[in-house]
């Protein structure tokens, strides 16, 4: 009889331990590699500098202390871009006074995207710089990075607008990590997404 | 019990009927969907100070004349909806047929809040006269 409830208690000890809620986390993504001495190296985004629409120098240093949201885009986008924004606004809004979330979209058409024009922009937005950067930059490093964020950009004067490009949106984390990913197009991808932004602030922001 | 058994007959033709009539707009909602939806957004909402809202615009019934070269050609001028001022270029759709700006413009004056006096095709063929290129 003992022996019939320690087992019984041990299954219920079992039950409980495996019932319990996961803490979720996000991995990290992207190639890794190993370094000479064993340890795993993981993908990072590279250093960038680029200008945002107050003519501010946005570089890695800008989030040293925050998770951003990546995405790319051009003004005159007559297809995805005006979707991405909305649901951009989305994460905007719900992260308007946590300054542990930011927001960068970068410009893919460096010919007309002036800093001027993005200032423009984000007026008709009505966003706050500090808290979302519209970068424009070197034709290079911005079609460059697009790959470091796992994101098409490329110009194809057959596409609408002279430019191809996905409309994803890339969450990064405080030490250069893409950790997660989703359709900017899709509201409902939106949605999971932004429950990963709050799950990567409980990781990285430990209370 | 025999009226019954008839009346059970009719419902489900009545029904049939009636979904066949509830969305007089369906062409003009697919053409929507496909070429303007991206920028003025399922619910015709626009995008804040950016895109100009369709939905309850007073726009619409201002400028009647205009809309069909709207959607064909597009616009470059600033214009005003609702008080607010407007200044990014429309790309036009130069592909649409007269059959089709017809259906997207009945289905957008009178979705959303809009009720706007409808446009026959007689009406399109003669307001894209004046833009014909």
């Amino acid at each position: 009889m003992k022996r019939i409830i320690l087992i019984l208690l041990a299954l219920i000890a079992l039950a409980v331990f495996f019932l319990q809620p996961e803490k979720r986390t996000l991995p990290i993504l992207g190639n890794r590699d190993v370094s000479p001495a064993g340890d795993t190296v993981y993908h990072q985004v590279p250093d960038f500098a680029f200008i945002d629409q107050d003519s501010q120098m946005v570089t890695n240093a800008t989030f040293a202390s925050q998770v951003y949201v990546v995405d790319f885009f051009f003004i005159h986008c007559p297809t995805i871009c005006p979707r991405v924004k909305k649901n951009g606004l989305r994460i905007y809004e719900k992260y308007k006074d946590d300054d542990r979330v930011a927001l960068l979209s970068h410009s893919i058409d460096t010919r007309n995207d002036t800093v001027a024009a993005l200032k423009r922009h984000a007026l008709k937005l009505g966003i706050d710089t500090k808290k979302w950067h519209l970068v424009t930059g070197d034709h290079d490093a911005i079609y460059g990075i697009a790959d470091d964020y796992f994101s098409v950009a490329t110009e194809d004067p057959d596409a609408p607008g002279g430019f191809d490009h996905s409309g994803r949106m890339i969450l990064v984390d405080k030490n250069r990590h893409v950790r997660s990913f989703c359709d900017g197009t899709d509201a409902e991808d939106v949605s999971r997404f932004m429950e990963d932004i709050d799950v990567l602030l409980e990781e990285q922001y430990p209370k | 019990m025999r009226k019954k058994g008839s009346y059970s007959a009719i419902f489900p033709i009545i029904l049939f009927l009636a979904s066949c009539q509830t969305n007089p707009y369906r062409e003009g909602e697919r053409l929507y969907k496909n070429t303007c939806a991206n920028c003025h957004m399922d619910q015709g909402e626009g995008l804040r100070g950016l895109i100009p809202p369709l939905r309850n615009a007073d726009y619409l019934h201002l400028h009647r004349e205009k809309l069909p070269c709207v959607l064909k050609y597009g616009l470059t001028d600033t214009i005003s909806v609702n008080g607010q001022t407007y200044t990014e270029q429309m790309p036009g759709v130069p592909t649409l047929t007269e059959i089709q700006i017809t259906n997207i413009l009945n289905y957008i004056n009178n979705s959303w809040g809009n009720q706007n006096a409808p446009y026959s095709l007689e009406d399109t063929r003669r307001m894209l006269e004046k833009c014909a290129r």
